[in-house]
């Protein structure tokens, strides 16, 4: 595959990781934090960390959009299926998170709950119109990635005027939840610097991280989602480090610049406003972190058409999911990770969807645990 | 006194006809269906026996093999095959992997009222066809007919019994440290021809089933001289499920290099599309083969010499853990488990 197969190229990956182990000093430790699940999945999934040397520690950070949502969002989702009788469009991780009362919407499902899983929010639109007497909502879930094709679904079922179409927004933001991290850092967590996000910075551009990395004094190298991509932001990470920078850099100079996606920001903008406060799983409530509905598309926010309330849940006892997303735990330090907590049975969400830290690890790294 | 007239039978409607309750009901209708369709295309002596089962010669010395298939593909019709053929060919190659000569296949099918008996003929002359190329003939069948809206048009279920040599000992349990395993071809053809084929993902490949009866392919296999210790088809769930379930069964660990399993460049392309890892992806024409490690060269050599196994290749080795791991050594330099699929790829894939 042309433009793919040279960034997962062995041989450039052998040499850069010999320029990694001359150039990182043997007498002290790097932390470094990747913010998104795409990084995490791709870590794992090409045996990236195999070519760090030993005093390079990767730490998964909170970007993966199905293990940050929290139950009560779950829970409303599944409450639309199978109390308000609606078809439940979402994408395919979503299905398998674990809700209250033992449910997920895959199990929804199976009690008989409409529960669609579609790959682009277009199919939810065109659902809705094939079906006039269905209600149809879509679980909006992720970061700024998936939230501009959210505003354009929206945008749609406006246009066609289409009245059985609404979205239960939980799209969130990414540049608080790095605030959130970095609040932790020192006291629980060390860290040294943060691998930053790939297509969330596509919309979003280099600029926003640029206050964390004056502030806490962190470097961010923005990296595309590919394994050379990421070992190259290492090395660029430890440069820095070494020289006692702290700046924003840009690896992912093909798809990344500092100003992002103006158009998708600009419907971002236009249909959604943010939210007072939104609960994160594991970071917690964080303020102006994700989106609603601007009160001229009302009429689309499934919360206002089903007056659904959300309702915290707290996460099950034993699961450790707030502190593997906030980087203080590992996956294989959770007491239920491999034993209770499996990807056939995740008991929390971090085991569900392929980026997430537990599931990662479970499904590629678990050999090194024994 | 003149003969009896014969009750005057409408031929069946292949063109404009449906599946009908009736065409289930065990009465006049069913046998015309079976008569006029199934006869037609699938008649051997056996199945002109008429009888609720077939009475077979006897395979003499040796033992008999007998799996079954049920086959509930959607769409039905796919590029390169069809849910007939496939019928087929998944279940002449489940006798086959054990070793033995596919002799005789079963059919039964579930239909759904209102099918069209047009498709209906296209997918029984697909399954006599490819019964006809394997030169296994199906010798006995049931049809079954549900309401509208309780099936999904076909399901058919396939039971293939055949014969094994004395002294021909393969099973998924035999795998043994230091051996090697082989795979027969590219990886994920069928898997990605179904999802290209179903019209909600909206893209096009060019893609097409690699859905085939392998017996032959086995039988070059078994001749080469190369001790086999396991013969598997990796279908659902695909290679990665396969070794793993080999892995159990012989108490053993496995390690693949990833730059050697072969994946055509349209099933990678679709695959890093959709986001699915074709090691993951089903196949309906290959075969994963462990050996000793001596054998290895020879045994591939004959894979390589049969036209279903132009692309063979070593692709990894057994060797001892107690945690029955399947790894790879990733093209990229690193390492990682191959682990069982978790939850479902693909649903309906055969």
């Amino acid at each position: 595959m042309k433009y793919i197969d040279e960034f997962r190229d062995g041989e450039v990956a052998q040499k850069l990781a010999a320029a990694i182990g001359r150039e990182v000093n043997p007498d002290r430790r790097y932390h470094f934090m990747e913010f998104c699940g795409g990084h995490t999945h791709a870590i794992s999934r090409y045996g990236v960390t195999d070519l760090l040397p030993d005093n390079v520690r990767m730490i998964h950070g909170p970007g993966c959009p199905v293990c940050v949502l929290p139950i009560g969002r779950v829970d409303q989702a599944i409450r639309l299926a199978l109390a308000h009788g609606v078809t439940l469009c979402t994408y395919g991780d979503c299905l398998r998170v674990p809700a209250s009362d033992g449910l997920s919407l895959l199990k929804a499902k199976a009690q008989g709950g409409d529960i669609r899983m579609i790959y682009s929010c277009a199919d939810a639109v065109a659902l809705a119109q094939q079906n006039p007497e269905k209600q149809v909502v879509f679980f909006a879930i992720g970061f700024e990635t998936t939230t501009p094709p959210t505003a354009v679904a929206i945008k749609q079922a406006a246009a066609l005027g289409l009245k059985n179409f609404s979205v239960l927004c939980c799209h969130v933001l990414t540049p608080p939840a790095i605030a959130s991290i970095m609040e932790g850092v020192d006291e629980q967590l060390q860290l040294d610097g943060f691998v930053g996000p790939a297509h969330v910075s596509t919309i979003i551009g280099s600029r926003p991280y640029e206050p964390f990395a004056a502030q806490y004094r962190k470097p961010v190298v923005i990296a595309g989602f590919e394994p050379l991509d990421v070992l190259l932001a290492i090395r660029m990470l430890i440069r820095q480090v070494n020289e006692g920078r702290a700046e924003v850099e840009n690896e992912f100079v093909r798809a990344v610049d500092r100003d992002g996606n103006r158009k998708a920001q600009a419907l971002m903008d236009e249909v959604f406003e943010l939210r007072e406060n939104f609960e994160w799983r594991g970071l917690g409530t964080l303020p102006h972190s994700a989106r609603r509905l601007r009160a001229e598309f009302a009429e689309f926010d499934a919360e206002r058409r089903f007056v659904l309330a959300y309702r915290p849940v707290a996460d099950h006892k034993g699961c450790d999911c707030g502190e593997i997303l906030r980087g203080i735990k590992r996956p294989q330090e959770c007491k239920l990770f491999g034993t209770v907590c499996t990807p056939e049975n995740p008991v929390g969400s971090c085991m569900v969807s392929s980026e997430g830290a537990c599931a990662a690890h479970y499904t590629y790294g678990r050999y090194k645990d024994v | 006194m003149s003969e009896p007239r014969k009750n005057y039978v409408r031929p069946l409607d292949i063109k404009h006809g449906r599946v009908d309750m009736a065409h289930g009901a065990g009465g006049r209708a069913m046998a015309q269906l079976i008569d006029e369709l199934f006869a037609r295309h699938l008649g051997n002596e056996w199945l002109a026996q008429g009888d609720d089962g077939a009475v077979l010669p006897a395979p003499g010395a040796g033992r008999l093999v007998m799996a079954t298939d049920s086959h509930v593909v959607s769409p039905l019709f796919f590029p390169g095959g069809d849910i007939g053929c496939l019928s087929v060919h998944g279940t002449i190659n489940d006798v086959a992997v054990m070793g033995a000569q596919p002799l005789w296949l079963s059919a039964a099918f579930i239909l759904e009222e209102g099918f069209p008996l047009a498709d209906l003929a296209r997918i029984v002359e697909s399954m006599a066809a490819a019964a006809k190329a394997a030169g296994v003939p199906i010798v006995t069948g049931d049809t079954k007919v549900v309401e509208r809206g309780k099936g999904d048009g076909v399901f058919i279920s396939t039971t293939g019994v055949g014969v094994i040599v004395a002294g021909r000992e393969l099973s998924g349990c035999r795998a043994r440290p230091g051996d090697v395993i082989l795979l027969s071809g590219t990886l994920g053809d069928h898997g990605m021809a179904i999802m290209a084929g179903r019209e909600s993902l909206g893209f096009e490949s060019p893609i097409v089933s690699d859905t085939a009866a392998l017996h032959g392919l086995i039988a070059t296999m078994l001749d080469c001289g190369a001790e086999l210790r396991v013969l598997r088809d990796p279908t659902r769930g695909g290679l990665a499920t396969t070794l793993n379930e080999i892995a159990r069964q012989s108490g053993v660990g496995m390690m693949l290099q990833e730059k050697v399993v072969p994946v055509s460049p349209p099933v990678a392309a679709a695959c890093e599309f959709l986001g699915l890892d074709p090691l993951y992806v089903a196949n309906e024409g290959k075969l994963v083969a462990i050996c000793a490690a001596n054998d290895a060269e020879r045994l591939l050599a004959a894979i390589r010499a049969h036209p279903l196994g132009a692309h063979a290749a070593i692709i990894g080795s057994v060797h001892e853990d107690p945690h029955h791991f399947v790894q790879m050594t990733t093209a990229f330099g690193g390492r990682r488990i191959v682990d069982w699929l978790s939850g479902d790829q693909l649903p309906r894939i055969c």
